[in-house]
């Protein structure tokens, strides 16, 4: 089994530089830029942006009403703005409410806070099952909720992009943004997982 | 289209397996193909409501048996002959047999801030939102063989608006044309009793972003 999946990446390697070489040859793209879309979404945006967004959020009473209500601008502040982030809507867990994001149509996902989606979120499973079964799903990341807890599953189906507000973790009262932001997940932020104790944090 | 991308609610996938620590690309040739689809939607030879819809277009078997960048590369393969701007003989090859079409690689230079630019698909309305919050509305019972984005999952099934987005461009008409269409788009929330019965648990909601065309009142 393992040989074959080598070998069948190294087919599409020679595909992929097979079809990049075609396509520089036409004119239609230049090999410098794809240098610059691969190095943005592989080193510079990525999900330690949106966990900026939430420590600020948890840190500052102001700043959390206005990423409720009025979440593209309120993001754009921290110089977070761009594709796949265009209309972005900020949603809270409490007690009684859980957020989880998905797209069950195809991947979409908001990139300028979170970066590239993990393989999970774009792979049948998850699409399939987070509207039907999200306990279920929760399940699967080792996340139980209070039975009292309801959850609130969003369909990713328009240009509306979706930022979970995870509850803050208790122990963390005194924390600058900064370390606050070392508690929140990616996961925290699609509503798969919650953040992160400080215990959690320090092991 | 009734495609293989339709997933939501659908049985037999197994289990969510998250991988720890994972990389953003696993391959090489993910980073390539993934930045080859963005240059040439750069170029605006197409847009993402197409580029979607070239994706979908993957035969069944092939797109549940497909990585996402497998798909990507599908679509992209789909869309360059579609438009006339490669032919199947010259990817199969890997070289260029025919002369280039009219179409200008974006540089990269100034890519970083288009980026990073503030778009919106919004649109001004061309006439008042049907709907207002609180108002019952039925997914309609409809099975294009374009591109929609409304689910299957919710086609025929009873929801509330639960908010007003704005006017936006109407992927389903946009989709392969020049056309945007716009709409006003609503949050629509089902309960997911009234989309799963015994199945969807008392108090569970599932939300989604609906264009007008997509909804009448129930």
């Amino acid at each position: 089994m393992a040989s074959h999946d080598h070998s069948y990446l190294s087919d599409m390697e020679v595909r992929v530089r097979a079809l990049e070489t075609l396509l520089t040859e036409k004119g239609y793209v230049d090999p410098a830029a794809l240098d610059v879309f691969i190095d943005t979404y592989e080193t510079k945006v990525g999900p330690r942006n949106g966990a900026r967004v939430i420590a600020r959020a948890w840190a500052d009473a102001k700043y959390r009403k206005w990423l409720i209500e009025d979440a593209t601008a309120a993001i754009a502040s921290l110089d977070f703005a761009g594709r796949q982030g265009e209309h972005m809507v900020a949603v809270e867990n409490t007690r009684d409410t859980h957020n989880m994001v998905v797209c069950t149509l195809c991947s979409c996902y908001p990139w300028a806070v979170l970066g590239l989606p993990p393989v999970w979120y774009k792979a049948p499973p998850y699409r399939a099952r987070a509207v039907a079964d999200p306990r279920g799903v929760l399940a699967d990341f080792g996340v139980t909720l209070p039975e009292t807890t309801a959850i609130r599953v969003w369909d990713s189906t328009a240009e509306m992009r979706y930022l979970v507000i995870p509850m803050r973790p208790a122990g963390a009262e005194d924390w600058s943004q900064e370390r606050l932001a070392e508690l929140v997940t990616r996961d925290s932020m699609i509503g798969t997982g919650l953040a992160l104790s400080p215990t959690e944090a320090a092991s | 289209m009734n495609g293989p991308h339709d997933l939501g609610g659908a049985h037999g996938f197994g289990p969510v397996i998250a991988e720890e620590n994972e990389p953003v690309f696993h391959a090489n040739w993910e980073r390539r193909a993934f930045a080859l689809v963005m240059a040439l939607g750069y170029t605006g030879a197409w847009h993402i409501d197409t580029s979607r819809h070239a994706r979908e277009r993957t035969p069944p078997a092939d797109y549940l048996a497909s990585s996402y960048y497998e798909i990507w590369f599908a679509g992209l393969k789909r869309l360059l002959v579609e438009h006339a701007l490669v032919t199947q003989a010259e990817i199969d090859a890997g070289k260029s047999s025919s002369p280039p079409a009219a179409l200008t690689a974006v540089p990269a230079e100034g890519l970083v801030e288009k980026l990073r630019a503030k778009n919106s698909y919004e649109r001004p309305a061309l006439a008042p939102a049907r709907f207002k919050a609180g108002d019952r509305v039925r997914a309609k019972v409809m099975n294009p063989y374009g591109h929609t984005r409304l689910p299957r999952y919710v086609r025929g099934r009873t929801g509330t608006i639960a908010a007003i987005r704005g006017c936006h461009v109407f992927p389903d008409a946009h989709c392969g044309t020049e056309n945007e269409d716009p709409h006003w788009l609503y949050s629509v929330a089902f309960a997911a009793g009234d989309l799963w019965g015994p199945q969807g648990r008392a108090g569970d909601e599932i939300r989604l972003d609906l264009w007008e065309p997509h909804l009448e009142p129930a």
